[in-house]
């Protein structure tokens, strides 16, 4: 199934609700947050993307002509055809919140877990969603754009052991 | 238990002495490998570098029964009371290498999550530069950790009790708030790598 | 994450749960090989759940690209799988060169080519020496390493460094290869498969080998696709898929070389699929070695793109010009506002950019798809109603590098 027909099938079901771009050999389709599980599921199910390789988000706050702040994206794989697809959200402040996909591919387990641990966008539906690269006490999401690159002084917080204490 | 015509502290001085002989041929390194620089540790104990000619080889992974932690990569936020706490586990006399650019200052992660430098947290008697330091480097640092250990060692330790007579005050945690307005690349110093405090280039 | 926390994930229920012990599992430990921590449950010796527990060695890859430049963020990309230094620089470049829209020249690509295959077969050396170091196999790891050093005197001749080269440039390299590097590299292709062999002589038919890993840790095909998992760790699930045939990137199509599956999904399924891949990447390697195209490594430097070489920069008033304009920070490259995803068959596995670019120099964001992390959050699946000597064995399977796992 090439590109094309996987786009003229989503339309037929979802119609004009979501958008198409391209760059280089990057197919993408920009889908509204609330309609973003239904298109992952229809893709699982009717065209073949039966793996999730990636799942990564970014910050767009100070992003030339951003609207929307949180992006989300979900590169998919069919395994049999080799056809690659980039499907996008959005979500936005005060609660950044995406429907989890652990249910469709169990591999989205730890990716969502780190967009959430360093955006703080929260899955709905994720069985199990903690920090994962950061301590638990971390407060800050460090890879918005408003966290400074240097922290503001978490890796300096620990005790001094001296020679004689030691 | 000076002997006869020997006043006592030549007896300590002989002893000290022997003691020192004993423990720099002898150092049992404990390998806090976190990264990179662990594989060239692994190197230095492999065939061809061979930490075994200068007495280091008997690497063991339990904090017990070493006297030399290497710490060989850096130390995120979320290790260092890791690294404190085998610190602490080890029996005296000990010792520390910070293997490294990053073990010694962060090198070239200077970011928020990584410590800059174990040495403000930790004791460390010898840095080895390096990103990473090649074993030859490391294998040089064994070499001065021993001469330190022959020249400053005693029998019981007093090298490390000395700083007791200059007591800390109790120091309070550190909190190093951004200064206002800082340089995080090198390059154009006017506009394109300058960071705001809340953050915003 | 405290050891209460571990418990309190959704332990089981009823009379059971009274014998279960809770064991903690690094994150020092040497056969974590850097760190990582794993909780364990345990019933006996058998364990019953494993939470796996990251983030020691987390130290802000992807803050720092998005404050360094496409050249300068080589030195960071390096430092990530520091088995396969490399291979991150590819897959970085690859990303990079395809949101600038640049060619690369046949000879860069090649040269690209052989420095990820010796990669590979780095990677895999380490991960087989290694697997067998924890499973009380000494002596294949000192063969291993043997090797490994005369790859690391083959990227010190290319670059200057043994163990991080930072070889890579946006549009070629740092330097043309010569003549020297060249026989090393003839001379690492003749005498690898005679190394190669000794560790398969002491390992593949090795009764303690054999039994420590046959039936651990099996990973079905499904399993492996739902699971995100590519590489050698899916190929020796079943999974067909390595991007070198499938998206061929640099000079892949050139090349005549196996892909190498299984079809058992356990640790010697894993273990017997990287010692062959070892042998393909040698295949490619001479064949690459041998029909090395002549002509330059970088690009056209009126693409104003790569650095001109320094005499230009010395003696004429346009290379000056080009070498300020790529070097001052608020000029440099410019990018169109757009963002890409790139990936190469890294030794691991896929190994994938996401790169934002705001037209500037700096990339916007940098996100990086790496293979260890995935492959990790398998574990807690492969690891349950195994006994606890097991975990090292998986662990030492799936080959996971602590510094791309946390980042
Ligand atoms: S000093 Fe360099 S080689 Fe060592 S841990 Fe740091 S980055 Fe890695």
């Amino acid at each position: 199934m090439t590109h094309d027909e996987i786009l003229a099938k989503l339309h037929a079901k979802f119609g004009e609700t979501f958008t198409t771009s391209e760059f280089r050999d990057n197919r993408r389709i920009i889908v509204p947050a609330e309609r973003v599980y239904a298109v992952l599921e229809f893709l699982k199910e009717q065209c073949g993307f039966d793996m999730l390789v990636e799942l990564g988000g970014a910050d767009y706050l100070h992003y030339p002509h951003a609207t929307d702040r949180y992006g989300v994206w979900y590169v998919l794989v069919n395994t049999t055809t080799g056809v690659r697809l980039i499907v996008k959200t959005f979500t936005n402040d005060p609660e950044p919140t995406l429907p989890s996909v652990f249910a469709l591919w169990k591999g989205a387990d730890w990716m969502e877990r780190e967009v959430y641990d360093m955006y703080g966008v929260v899955f709905d539906g994720h069985p199990d969603l903690r920090r994962i690269l950061l301590p638990d006490e971390f407060t800050a999401f460090p890879l918005r754009k408003d966290y400074p690159m240097r922290g503001r002084g978490e890796r300096h917080n620990f005790p001094v052991i001296t020679r004689p204490e030691s | 238990m000076a002997l006869a015509g020997v006043s006592e502290s030549v007896m300590v001085t002989q002893l000290d002495k022997l003691a020192n002989w004993v423990r720099k041929n002898s150092l049992w390194p404990m390998p806090f490998a976190t990264a990179c620089c662990g594989i060239e540790l692994m190197a230095t104990g492999a065939s061809r570098h061979d930490i075994a000619r200068f007495g280091a080889e008997a690497m063991r992974f339990s904090p017990r029964q070493c006297d030399l932690m290497i710490v060989a990569g850096r130390i995120a936020m979320k290790m260092l009371p890791v690294l404190q706490r085998i610190w602490l586990q080890m029996p005296e006399p000990k010792w520390c290498i910070s293997m490294g650019a990053c073990a010694s200052s962060g090198g070239v992660f200077d970011t928020y999550a990584v410590v800059q430098g174990i040495d403000r947290f930790i004791p460390v008697d010898v840095y080895v530069p390096g990103c990473p330091p090649r074993p030859e480097q490391l294998l040089r640092s064994v070499l001065d950790l021993q001469e330190k250990i022959q020249r400053t060692g005693t029998l019981m330790g007093k090298e490390f009790q000395e700083q007791r007579l200059w007591p800390h005050p109790p120091r309070p945690l550190a909190i190093e708030l951004p200064p206002a307005e800082e340089i995080v690349a090198p390059g154009d110093f006017t506009s394109a790598t300058r960071l705001q405090a809340d953050g915003r280039p | 994450m405290p050891l209460e926390l571990a418990d309190a994930i959704a332990l089981p229920e009823g009379p059971e749960r009274e014998y279960l012990w809770t064991l903690n599992f690094g994150p020092q430990h040497p056969a974590t090989h850097t760190t990582l921590r794993i909780i364990l449950t345990l019933d006996g010796e058998t364990i019953v759940k494993a939470v796996p527990d990251i983030g020691y060695l987390h130290s802000g890859f992807e803050k720092l690209g998005e404050h360094l430049d496409y050249n300068q963020y080589v030195t960071i990309v390096d430092r990530k799988n520091y088995i396969s230094p490399v291979a991150n620089e590819i897959a970085w470049f690859a990303a990079v060169e395809k949101l600038m829209g640049i060619e690369l020249t046949p000879r860069c690509k090649y040269l690209r080519v052989i420095f990820n295959e010796l990669m590979r077969i780095h990677d895999h050396l380490l991960c087989c020496g290694a697997a067998a170091l924890d499973l009380g196999g000494f002596t294949a790891f000192l063969y291993a390493f043997n090797q490994k050093e005369k790859i690391y005197d083959i990227c010190e001749r290319a670059a200057g460094q043994r163990f991080h080269p930072s070889y890579l440039r946006v549009g070629g390299l740092l330097a043309d290869v010569d003549d020297i590097w060249i026989d090393m590299v003839r001379k690492f292709v003749r005498d690898f498969p005679k190394a190669w062999n000794d560790i398969v002589r002491l390992l593949n038919r090795n009764r303690i080998f054999i039994e420590r890993t046959k039936d651990i840790g099996v990973l079905s095909k499904e399993d492996a696709i739902n699971l995100s998992c590519t590489g050698p760790i899916a190929r020796a699930s079943g999974v067909v898929r390595d991007l070198r045939k499938d998206e061929p990137y640099l000079a892949y199509r050139d090349f005549d070389f196996k892909v190498v599956c299984a079809r058992e999904g356990d640790c010697y399924a894993r273990y017997l699929v990287r010692m062959e891949e070892m042998l393909e990447s040698c295949k490619i390697i001479h064949q690459a070695i041998e029909n090395l195209p002549p002509g330059p490594v970088n690009v056209d430097a009126n693409s104003k793109v790569t650095m001109p070489n320094q005499l230009a920069v010395y003696r004429s008033i346009e290379g000056l010009i080009h070498h300020f304009e790529l070097i001052m920070s608020n000029r440099q490259w410019h990018t169109p506002v757009e963002e890409v995803y790139a990936a190469i068959e890294s030794p691991n596995g896929e190994l994938g950019y996401y790169v934002i670019a705001d037209g500037s120099g700096v990339a916007y964001r940098t996100r990086t798809r790496p293979p260890s992390f995935i492959h990790f959050a398998v574990f807690p699946y492969l690891i349950v109603g195994h006994q606890i000597s097991d975990v090292v064995a998986v662990l030492g399977s799936l080959n996971i590098i602590a510094a791309e796992l946390d980042r």
